[in-house]
């Protein structure tokens, strides 16, 4: 095992696992107001100390890793569920219409960054987690959309995929019984890498008023609130800043250890 | 060449075309009416018709997207709902913060990143290539608007460098005003620069392997001038790529760096829109947003096109 990988891995477990327990563990309940006690640096009652409000740092983002995971892991489904298949299609229908069709498509989506769709979403139907979730998911689509295609397209070449047209197989079966099993090792290494990037989006998306909104505890959302605290508080944002930073970095680490781990070339230069 | 460039011009007026009537239809979606928004709960049904005539809203969706249109293509993009003043005014006024903020964010970026991505290239494997890579895989990890409040409490709060916030203004003199955005452009360029950084670090270990820089080397060249006339020359194509790829993204990105800062930019005015609900100065933001996008990806391929023949037989 590499060390990006077990470094990321433990990461990563650390982040789910504190999310997890929030649900039924928390050190205070996260919206526990104790104005007599706001504001104080880390100690032992409050391991990560306290916000303007008096509520435990430590329960909020154990509560906040919550809403970064779900949000970033359903904007990487709804960008795995609904882009693998078109780059399967567009693999299967090399050169015809429907894979320039996909591929300009993909190409229009690419010109919307995440923030951009964001503000369209949030100008019609208001602010909200859900918003950031589709505004992330759509972002996602043309990435794995790129992938699925550039990878289903060289094993199409392939003989055993020969034998299955050989077999008679339809195009539909042949991409879904034998390509997309071949493709699922980089599917897993780029879905690690874009749910690392939804963690940072969905952080950003808070921060500007865009995604999750209070009472529902975010980590970009406890940033924005510490901004005008951060001279005489620094460790309200300096907490769930860092809480970021090891969550990307896990899955970046994690993302990187799993492309040397599942890369057969790499596989027998290590055996 | 020529073909290719028609080519690729016809499918950048397509997307621009698709892109703006997604725009357009989506915040035709948004509920409520704008003039009656705009006149307040108390205003007479006639005086409403009146405005909504006025801003042409009383025509059909397929005349109206095709009058926007027409109108952006002149420079017109509407007239405020909230401050009742030319749209395009307004966003010339703040592109004068968000354009030379990202550009000054992309010379920052670039500064930073070629330096550490040839050192890192030039000392593979060693202490200094795993220093390089492990603070690229940190900057990587860090968002930018946290970098940004770092630097405010550190530059700002305690060494007193640096104004905290706002833009004292281009007429007090460039150097003032690059001041102002100094900080801003900073923590904007501090991921993009990890990005390239690793990009140019791996483009020169690709190059260094190619059979031309042995040539160079059984010149008589040494390491190092192999590296600077052959390497780093070569390396550039996919990394000016890259850098075109991500002015966008920093134009995009100094949305959120200008709440930090609070910087009258692009990102406030747009914020601002959405909360009073001036849709359309939202929907021209965003279309203008989209626009640089596309039309820079359309000038990094002809470039990508011009310095690579084999690209344009292959598209």
């Amino acid at each position: 095992m590499n060390r990006n990988l077990i470094i990321g891995t433990v990461l990563s477990l650390l982040v789910i696992f504190a999310a997890l327990l929030s649900f039924i563990w928390t050190p205070y309940a996260h919206t526990e107001m104790d104005i007599p006690n706001k504001l104080q640096s880390p100690n032992w009652q409050h391991w990560f100390g306290t916000d303007h409000f008096g509520r435990d740092i430590f329960s909020m983002i154990m509560v906040g890793a919550r809403t970064s995971i779900a949000v970033a892991l359903v904007a990487v489904s709804i960008g795995i569920g609904l882009g693998v298949p078109l780059g399967l299609t567009a693999a299967a229908r090399k050169g015809s219409w429907l894979d320039e069709f996909i591929m300009r498509g993909n190409d229009l989506v690419f010109a919307f960054p995440a923030i951009v769709i964001a503000i369209l979403i949030t100008a019609v139907f208001g602010a909200g987690a859900i918003n950031a979730i589709v505004a992330i998911g759509i972002f996602n689509i043309p990435v794995f959309a790129r992938v699925t295609r550039g990878a289903a397209l060289s094993l199409w070449e392939r003989d055993f995929i020969l034998s299955a047209r050989v077999a008679g197989k339809s195009s539909a079966r042949i991409s879904f019984e034998h390509i997309l099993p071949n493709v699922m090792n980089l599917l897993i290494v780029q879905g690690t890498i874009q749910f690392s990037l939804g963690i940072l989006a969905e952080a950003g998306l808070s921060y500007v008023g865009l995604g999750a909104q209070p009472p529902t505890p975010s980590w970009g959302r406890m940033l924005a609130d510490a901004q005008t605290m951060v001279s005489f508080a620094p460790h309200l944002a300096l907490i769930p800043g860092v809480a970021i930073i090891l969550t990307v970095l896990g899955l970046n680490l994690l993302g990187d250890g799993l492309r040397d781990y599942l890369d057969p070339r790499l596989r027998i230069a290590r055996s | 060449m020529l073909r290719y460039f028609i080519k690729r011009l016809m499918s950048l007026i397509l997307s621009l075309a698709v892109a703006s009537l997604v725009i357009f239809l989506v915040i035709e979606v948004a509920p409520g009416d704008p003039a009656s928004f705009m006149l307040g709960i108390n205003a007479q049904p006639d005086t409403v018709a009146a405005l909504r005539t006025e801003l042409g809203l009383d025509v059909p969706k397929t005349q109206r997207y095709l009058t926007w249109v027409s109108n952006m293509l002149s420079g017109d993009f509407g007239t405020s709902y909230t401050y009742r003043t030319s749209v395009a005014t307004m966003i010339a006024d703040r592109m004068w913060v968000s354009l030379p903020l990202a550009i000054y964010a992309l010379a920052l970026s670039t500064l930073i990143a070629f330096p550490a991505g040839i050192y890192a290239a030039a000392r593979r494997g060693k202490a200094g290539d795993m220093a390089v890579m492990g603070v690229t895989q940190l900057g990587i990890a860090v968002p930018n608007f946290w970098f940004a409040m770092m630097m405010v409490l550190v530059f700002s709060i305690n060494l007193r460098w640096f104004s905290a916030g706002g833009f004292a203004g281009w007429d007090k003199g460039l150097l003032v005003g690059l001041h102002s955005l100094t900080l801003p452009a900073i923590s904007l360029a501090l991921p993009q620069a990890a990005i390239l950084a690793r990009v140019m670090r791996s483009s020169l270990l690709d190059i260094l392997g190619e059979d031309f820089m042995r040539t160079a080397r059984a010149k008589g060249l040494s390491r190092r001038q192999a590296l600077w006339r052959h390497g780093v020359r070569n390396a550039m194509i996919p990394v000016l790529t890259i850098i075109g790829l991500q002015f966008s993204f920093l134009l995009a990105g100094s949305i959120i760096i200008e709440q930090v800062f609070y910087l009258p930019g692009l990102g406030r005015l747009v914020f601002q829109a959405i909360s009073s609900r001036d849709l359309i100065v939202v929907e021209s933001v965003v279309m203008l947003l989209v626009f640089a996008v596309i039309v820079v990806n359309f000038i990094v391929d002809l470039t990508y096109a011009a310095v690579d023949p084999r690209l344009r037989s292959r598209t």
